[in-house]
């Protein structure tokens, strides 16, 4: 059945705060066991998405349903089923670990609650800290305890607010190391982030701007999406060549990375032509594969120009 | 049972999370203790006014000029206003209900025995629960007498005049035979001092949620409105109890005020009380968007309930349109229960009709916090 395959699918969310639309006409679908990153600048939109979808904030037009349940009529059911880890940490500091997670067991209802709290406090390895008030935890361990809350009733869908937003490498990596675990278990997991590394680790992305999903499907279809073609530059002096790259119309694109330059347009052959043209002395171009980074930013570009907005 | 509106066992989480941040929250919990006993003891000592036009009765039934005369001096001096002639018993009723605050009995041979330079005694009667409102009233008294010489022994009366006034007041004070003004502002305390925590205490419970971020995930849960509202009013319905005990305790045995009524009137009254300073506190925190909105608004609402509702200045003594909000305010009606009473012995018949006007206040008030509440972070 279509409704069971899909974890969450929805058409045409619209929410608008005052005059500001921003979430406008977004349309997604997830399938089961699935992690789906959902990526897009700061203000784009993502988190009044994710509480469209579990029916935190009631859209002005759309519909969709969310582990099959009508995102507008049965946010009650969605709730009980869904586990939302949301952008800023949002328990309670002056609780300690247990007992936050001893509420929303509660809350749950769980059946052998102080079993499942002291299994969710194992699992998780808190067991050290599990006495500790929540204020005086670091952000990665905030982030596990969290994470650890709101898998404590064993939801089929995990919705994920920027959850590794201050987080270090380390504690990102066992982080996503999780979240496969959970995906192979047939958990689905919608996850909103800015970091490109984790989007590589998705299965399906969706990017958005200005409230406005601009592609949606696997990395490589994003990319491809969009046909762009990108040239590497590298040696000396790469900032005075940015700027004539810039002024250049049949370069699209050109962005610093790190210690070199990406150059991108649809047009291979044009863009071939302009870069070596600009070329200095010291100065050496490669063909290089377009990156998702590189999609991103022409995508937020490309709709900020016909939208007529401003970052 | 599940999708019901209302399960006790998540409302039970919400109160069991409350009474764990209490616990840890050394400030509140030293406020909910310090600030009764602080406050009791600083108002124990008289606020001082004078008000005038304060409801008065005449029981007399002497038809002379004089008494006729006598009265008029007693509207004249701008402190009585007289409500109209009464029985003895009628009088002793709209004391008790709090109709009147003075009654003026001039003997029924009052005319005849002035002429006869008997200087008559007149009995006046004074509501003594709020000495305040009487002090300035009584004062005027002895002037009142004085200038009646001056004023109808004229003529043919004038042989009488130089000597001592033609007659005296005998003044009696009900229900505080001493004047003690302690009487009056610690009762008055109460109601006060709930006021204001019950109010401040439910608004922030529920703003510091919205401002800490931690409402959304109340709010991403299966709780209901209605259970995370209820679950963060019970403890301060609970802290409401003690510090109604704590104050009651002070004005019994510090300032010993007596105790003449009945104690489940005057717990049955306060709950009742307390509820219509809850309902304020959800409405202020469903409208308040931080801490420091839901502070200002709480004191926004302190503020009339401090100066209308009769504990600073005598209601009696107030303009029409301050008597009109002060009617509206719970804290008013309640002030006069708790005097009626710890002071009169005043039971359900006398209390009554103070008593609805709270609980329709609460109820016009739940069904605005209610409508208030947001369920959804829009
Ligand atoms: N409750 C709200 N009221 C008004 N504006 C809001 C509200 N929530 C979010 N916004 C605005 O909507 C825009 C999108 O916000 P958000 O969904 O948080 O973006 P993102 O999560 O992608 O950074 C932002 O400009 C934000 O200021
Ligand atoms: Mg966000």
């Amino acid at each position: 059945m279509d409704a069971c395959a899909h974890v969450i699918d929805v058409h045409g969310l619209t929410k608008r705060f005052g005059r500001r639309t921003v979430v406008d006409g977004v349309s997604l679908a997830v399938r089961r066991g699935e992690i789906y990153g959902f990526l897009g600048p700061n203000g784009s939109g993502k988190t009044t998405s994710i509480r469209l979808m579990c029916g935190l904030l009631t859209p002005d037009s759309g519909r969709g349903t969310c582990l099959g349940f009508d995102i507008m009529k049965e946010s009650a059911e969605i709730k009980r089923r869904v586990g939302y880890m949301t952008q800023k940490f949002s328990f309670w500091e002056d609780l300690t670990v247990r007992e936050n997670l001893d509420f929303t067991a509660r809350v749950f209802g769980l059946p052998r609650r102080r079993q499942a709290v002291e299994e969710a406090i194992e699992g998780l390895g808190l067991q050290t800290r599990a006495g500790q008030l929540a204020g005086s935890l670091s952000g990665g361990w905030k982030q596990r305890l969290a994470l650890a809350a709101c898998m404590l009733h064993k939801p089929e869908l995990l919705l994920l607010d920027e959850p590794t937003a201050g987080v270090d490498p380390a504690a990102r990596r066992d982080f996503w190391e999780e979240l496969h675990r959970l995906a192979a278990k047939g958990i689905s997991v919608l996850v909103s982030t800015h970091y490109m590394d984790e989007a590589e680790r998705c299965h399906k992305l969706a990017y958005i701007a200005y409230g406005k999903l601009l592609a949606s499907g696997t990395a490589r279809e994003i990319v491809e999406g969009q046909g762009l073609a990108t040239m590497a530059v590298q040696g000396s002096g790469l900032q005075e060549l940015h700027a004539r790259l810039l002024r250049d119309a049949r370069v699209e694109q050109a962005v610093m990375f790190g210690s070199s330059l990406h150059a991108s347009a649809r047009d291979a052959k044009a863009l071939g032509e302009a870069v070596r043209g600009a070329l200095s002395s010291g100065q050496t171009c490669t063909p290089a594969q377009t990156g998702l980074e590189d999609v991103f930013i022409f995508m937020m570009n490309a709709s900020r120009d016909s939208f007529g907005v401003r970052p | 049972m599940n999708g019901a509106l209302f399960s006790f066992r998540r409302f039970w989480a919400v109160v069991v999370k409350e009474f764990m941040q209490l616990r840890r929250d050394r400030m509140t919990f030293a406020m909910i203790v310090a600030i009764p006993l602080v406050q009791t003891m600083l108002f124990g000592y008289a606020i001082n006014n004078d008000p005038k036009h304060l409801p008065t009765a005449v029981v007399c039934s002497d038809g002379s000029p004089l008494a006729r005369s006598l009265e008029a001096s007693l509207i004249n001096s701008g402190y009585f206003d007289v409500a109209g002639r009464m029985s003895e018993a009628e009088a002793a009723r709209a004391f008790k209900e709090g109709r009147i605050l003075f009654s003026v009995s001039i003997p029924s041979d009052f005319g005849r025995r002035v002429l006869r330079g008997e200087r008559p005694e007149v009995l006046v009667e004074a509501d003594g629960t709020d000495p305040t409102a009487a002090s300035g009233a009584l004062a005027a008294l002895a002037g009142i007498a004085a200038r009646a010489q001056a004023r109808d022994f004229q003529g043919p009366l004038a042989h009488l005049a130089p000597r001592p006034a033609p007659y005296s007041f005998a003044v009696h004070r009900r229900y505080n035979p001493e004047g003690l003004t302690r009487y009056n502002i610690v009762p008055g305390l109460m109601g006060l001092i709930l006021t204001l925590m019950t109010v401040m205490m439910t608004a922030l419970a529920v703003t510091r949620e919205r401002e800490r971020g931690t409402m959304e995930n109340l709010l991403a849960s299966p709780l209901t409105p209605l259970e995370i509202m209820a679950g963060k009013i019970l403890p301060y319905v609970a802290i409401g109890h003690i510090q109604m005990g704590i104050v009651l305790a002070a004005a019994l045995f510090l300032f010993r005020i007596p105790f003449a009524g009945d104690p489940l009137v005057f717990y049955a009254s306060s709950a009742v009380f307390m509820a219509a300073n809850l309902t304020v506190g959800v409405t202020v925190s469903s409208i308040a968007r931080n801490q420091l909105q839901a502070l200002q608004m709480t004191i926004f609402y302190f503020l009339p309930n401090l100066m209308l509702s009769g504990f600073m200045f005598p209601f009696a003594g107030m303009p029409d349109w301050a008597q009109a909000i002060g009617c509206v305010l719970p804290l008013t009606h309640f002030n006069r229960i708790v005097r009626g009473v710890l002071l009169k012995g005043s039971g359900w018949p006398e209390l009554w009709p103070e008593l609805w006007p709270i609980a329709l206040f609460a109820g016009i008030v739940l069904v605005l916090a209610v409508a208030s509440f947001r369920r959804t972070l829009d």
